[in-house]
């Protein structure tokens, strides 16, 4: 009875978590945010979703086979990336410009850079930024209930004052997946529970930010002014979804920390002291390029090794 | 609340549900036992025995090839039938006594050594020595040269390791609560010889049982003391045991001495109770024969040199083909191809799984998800040195703490790309440490 069974190096088990059902519980997690733009913006929002994941995952496809890769759509990251792009899209973006965003995101960004786990910016956010700069005028005009307004933020930023519950449910002009704070809070929440993402960037990122605004916003303590602030201008959606990506976020856990007080700063000095109102995707961008730098200073110090004088032989 | 741990660590299934309620049954060899001259750390024993030499249960067969080394004993009466290299759980071929048995269980006399309150340090160190103890958690390391550190009297502490954080293993669970005596004994027996030290009896919380048995018995001893710890992987492991059990510290290049401390694990102190009071050498260990290809999942007082294929037996074989075997905890054990290997004096359990877990996920590119990182005890990025590893680069490996790495396999259970980091870790830290050795 010498049959052979497999061998392997220890350990020889494994938890159920895999990469694709983390990305799979990103999506669904999206999903209430998702259900509440397409609701409110009606069917370009959807239109949008649509063209924005079916590009993303077929523009994966074709690069990994033209390439002769492996073929990895079925990780769902494509899938991600293209539903993250959509959401931070305005409603009234066209097919093309979806289109054109997914393709950016997924070949641009993140293949040339070797694929999935290899790219240094968030695929999603370097496509919308890229949009903006390309095509300003039509991604910066938000609707809402058809009639072209000014984001709630916009308005803040001009001294008009806003309607925070309004702000907080989603019934505002902004992009198809920003604008309900609940429904990203709910979504976000899962996550938490499920341990696909924890507080620590999230709450400094939000923390940070308030404490930037309370003392530079010139409202000091004003609670309705700061929770307008933090329902507004995608930074839930930011902050948990986006600035929480693993690839583009440090690996170490006092790095999660400093690279989330770094965004709250960032949008803090981009919505008070920039041209726009919103701040969040550029400021999660920029904090993608100093991640190598931020993990280089936050290495754990290995167990045991704590103080300098070792005791011990040599 | 506030039970003793450390930082990282894993809460795997434990799996520990199949065996732990079942006493631990005797098992009587039935075909030839197997005794491999190297079953711990240090020297291979040297036989003093012939071939056709006929052989007495509990007599020396092999004796200690230097300091760091142990004898071996018979654990049966017999004849013995050869002495060639035969497999070991390893896969290797290793150089190994084996003994027909006769069936007879024909004994030496034991020697009858005074009461241990009456026994010198020196006395007690000899005849641990002399029994042929090693650590029995795994390691192998010879006990008496754990036991003789250069200055005895900075030892403040002697753990014992009753944490068996390993999933589905439940020997040291069966026996603290079938012979709880046994192993405060010999806990007194090892304080004796470390006069400033203090015994702590370090269980995981998920063992109120034998944390209640072992309180009550030690309730009038003031040197011992019952310390409850969190519920977690490798909470065992050395290091992490000793942190939380006394808040000290020590890195890779320490031993547990240099912290003043000697850890031992239960069945290690058990077999010190056996050589000293009884006089008996190491012969026995439990087995902890498990897992859910098994029919009868139980632990085993097995003598050493018993093939595994019996205790499968004696478990009532297999009830579904298992697709994976492995000698030890899932964790730190090895797979083993051949069931047809002697249990050893480190052999704690022999586990049969249906589902090779390694095997049904394909690795995947690294999310940098940071998951290996929280998990990793050592405190080091087990996702970098994986990296470093397989690029070969060894400057950076060692710079970046790579020897810390206590090879406990947290960060290869929870990464969610199926990375081998474990693996890849120690094959690396094996080269490092071959080459220093040089
Ligand atoms: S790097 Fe080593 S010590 Fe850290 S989790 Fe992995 S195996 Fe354990
Ligand atoms: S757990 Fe795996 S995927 Fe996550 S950072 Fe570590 S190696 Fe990468």
């Amino acid at each position: 009875m010498s049959d052979l069974k497999h061998v392997s190096s220890s350990p020889h088990i494994r938890s159920k978590i895999t990469t694709s059902n983390i990305m799979l519980m990103v999506i669904i997690a999206l999903l209430p945010t998702t259900a509440v733009g397409i609701w409110n913006f009606g069917v370009n929002a959807l239109m949008n979703v649509v063209v924005c994941v079916g590009t993303a995952v077929a523009s994966e496809f074709i690069y990994q086979k033209l390439m002769h890769k492996k073929v990895t759509i079925n990780d769902w990251s494509a899938a991600l990336t293209g539903l993250l792009l959509a959401l931070n899209l305005p409603p009234k973006a066209t097919w093309w410009m979806s289109a054109l965003g997914s393709i950016f995101a997924i070949i641009i960004v993140k293949q040339i850079f070797g694929g999935l786990g290899q790219n240094f910016m968030n695929p999603a956010l370097a496509a919308r930024c890229f949009l903006l700069i390309s095509f300003t005028g039509r991604m910066t005009t938000f609707t809402y209930d058809g009639v072209s307004t000014a984001t709630p933020l916009a308005l803040l930023k001009n001294g008009e004052s806003v309607n925070v519950l309004d702000m907080v449910l989603g019934r505002t002009a902004g992009t198809i997946g920003e604008t309900s704070a609940v429904a990203l809070l709910f979504g976000a929440a899962v996550l938490l529970i499920m341990g696909i993402i924890d507080l620590k960037i999230p709450a400094s990122y939000i923390l940070s930010f308030v404490v930037f605004i309370t003392i530079f916003g010139g409202h000091g303590f004003d609670l309705s002014y700061i929770v307008a602030h933090l329902a507004g201008g995608g930074l839930m959606l930011g902050a948990f979804f986006m600035a929480t990506d693993y690839v583009t976020s440090p690996i170490t856990a006092k790095g999660q920390i400093v690279y989330g007080i770094l965004l709250g700063v960032l949008t803090g000095i981009f919505r008070l002291f920039g041209g726009s109102a919103e701040g969040v995707s550029y400021a999660i961008i920029f904090g993608n390029l100093l991640v190598p730098l931020i993990e280089r200073v936050t290495m754990p110090k290995a167990f045991g090794l704590e103080k300098k004088e070792v005791r011990g032989n040599e | 609340m506030g039970l003793s741990t450390f930082k990282g660590g894993i809460h795997p299934n434990d799996g520990k549900n199949l065996s732990k309620d079942k006493p631990i049954k005797e098992v009587l060899p039935k075909g030839d036992l197997v005794y491999p001259l190297s079953q711990h750390i240090g020297a291979p024993a040297k036989p003093i025995v012939e071939k056709g030499q006929r052989v007495l249960e509990g007599e020396k067969i092999a004796e200690a090839g230097g300091f760091v080394s142990a004898p071996i004993y018979a654990s049966v009466s017999g004849t013995v039938k050869a002495i060639e290299p035969r497999r070991v759980t390893v896969g290797d071929n290793v150089m190994s006594i084996v003994i027909e048995n006769d069936g007879q269980y024909e004994t030496v006399e034991y020697p009858k050594h005074k009461p241990y309150t009456e026994l010198t340090k020196d006395e007690i160190r000899e005849i641990i020595k002399e029994a042929g103890i090693v650590g029995m958690g795994g390691a192998g390391f010879p006990t008496h040269v754990k036991l003789s550190p250069k200055e005895p009297e900075k030892i403040d502490y002697v753990v014992a390791n009753c944490a068996e954080c390993e999933p589905y293993l439940t020997s040291d669970y069966r026996r603290m609560l079938e012979e709880p005596e046994k192993l405060v004994e010999g806990m007194k027996i090892v304080l004796r010889l470390f006069d400033n030290a203090k015994g702590i009896l370090a269980v995981e919380d998920n063992k109120r049982d034998c944390i209640e048995i072992l309180e009550k018995l030690t309730e009038k001893e003031e040197r011992i003391t019952v310390k409850a710890l969190k519920t977690k992987y490798p909470q065992g492991a050395e290091r992490q045991l000793i942190y939380a059990s006394t808040g000290r510290k020590i890195n890779s290049k320490m031993l547990p001495a240099d912290a003043g401390c000697v850890v031992n694990n239960v069945d290690t102190i058990v077999a010190i109770y056996h050589a000293v009071v009884e006089g008996k050498p190491l012969m026995h260990r439990i087995v902890t024969v498990t897992g859910d290809a098994v029919e009868d999942p139980r632990n085993f007082i097995v003598r050493v040199g018993t093939d595994y294929a019996e205790l499968i037996e004696e478990a009532g074989g297999f009830k579904k083909e298992p697709a994976k075997i492995i000698s030890g905890g899932p964790m730190m054990g090895f797979g083993i191809f051949d069931i047809h290997v002697p249990v050893t004096k480190t052999s704690s359990a022999l586990l049969c799984l249906t589902e090779d877990e390694v095997a049904k996920y394909e690795p995947t590119a690294c999310i940098n998800c940071g998951k290996c990182v929280e998990v990793c005890p050592g405190r080091v990025v087990p996702a970098r040195l994986a990296d470093y590893a397989e690029h070969s680069e060894e400057e950076k490996f060692v710079k970046n703490n790579g020897l810390e790495c206590c090879e406990c396999g947290c960060c290869s259970f929870v990464c969610p790309a199926k990375r081998p980091l474990t693996q890849s870790i120690k094959s690396m830290r094996k080269m490092v440490l071959a080459k220093r050795k040089k």
